[in-house]
């Protein structure tokens, strides 16, 4: 019951963020605190690959608003990748797949 | 009265133990028969119940969550109760509903899914908040319907 995270920045602001585990109330605040300075910063590209996420709920999707938030005012992009199917069904339950930008053409959970 | 088997769990209202209640309802609703996508389903909506009790409730002070478990012969009754701050559920429920394309991203509410989502994948929620909050859910087992939908894709075959 925890969360995984690793930041590779495979260029100059470009980002990959590789996520495993789970992301609940619990583990939300530190996945926060680990996007919100790459967010942040102007012109960057951020791909988060959820494919080890078993688990998320509504404190994750938080987290992504709030982190496409701040990339809209710096002017960078976020992208999802590699999503398991329960966590992908939670974007489209939402509404919020339309305003996120989710690539499927890889999926997660193998 | 109808027969049924009753758990309760009673864990402090802190973020840390919502994973140990979404274990304890995954166990419960494996050992009742569910289907995988129901178990997700249940683990989802009592998270998001129990995440609203540690949030909201207490705001920092210590406090308890109960979680009470129903099991019945078709379905599972969850109870999440608190005894903290109450809060307005007609201001609440208003706010609920799933982004629509028209909603800027900048007037997105970041934690105003968790009910949304519970009505969404719950067959059955009811709200109440007079001392602290209560919040009751059912899903239903549907074992009889998948058969149906066996026989329906073998004979359009």
């Amino acid at each position: 019951m925890n969360l995984d995270i690793k930041i590779e920045e495979e260029k100059d602001l470009t980002y990959e963020v590789f996520l495993a585990g789970e992301i609940d109330a619990y583990t939300a605040p530190k996945l926060k605190d680990a996007l919100m300075p790459l967010a942040e910063k102007d012109n960057a590209s951020i791909t988060v690959d959820l494919n080890r996420v078993n688990y998320m709920d509504s404190t994750g999707l938080g987290v992504f608003i709030s982190i496409l938030k701040a990339t809209k005012e710096h002017n960078s992009d976020l992208k999802l990748v590699s999503l398991q199917d329960r966590v992908k069904r939670l974007f489209e339950i939402t509404g919020l797949d339309s305003i996120i930008l989710i690539d499927s053409t890889v999926q997660g959970g193998n | 009265m109808e027969p049924f088997d009753f758990i309760e769990i009673r864990v402090p209202a802190k973020a840390e133990y919502v994973g140990v209640v979404r274990l304890s309802t995954s166990g419960i609703a494996n050992r009742m028969g569910f289907s995988y996508e129901e178990i997700e389903d249940l683990k989802v909506a009592i998270s998001e119940a129990m995440s609203n009790a540690t949030t909201h409730a207490y705001d920092g002070k210590d406090g308890e969550v109960t979680i009470g478990y129903g099991l019945y012969q078709d379905r599972l009754e969850v109870m999440v109760a608190d005894r903290g701050e109450s809060f307005d559920l007609n201001q609440v429920k208003d706010g609920l509903g799933p982004y629509k394309e028209n909603q800027s991203v900048e007037d997105l509410r970041e934690g105003g899914f968790g009910l949304f989502l519970i009505e969404a994948l719950m067959d059955k929620v009811e709200i109440k908040s007079e001392y602290g909050v209560i919040v009751l859910m059912t899903k239903y087992l549907h074992e009889n319907e998948v058969d149906l939908d066996g026989d329906q894709i073998s004979t359009t075959q």
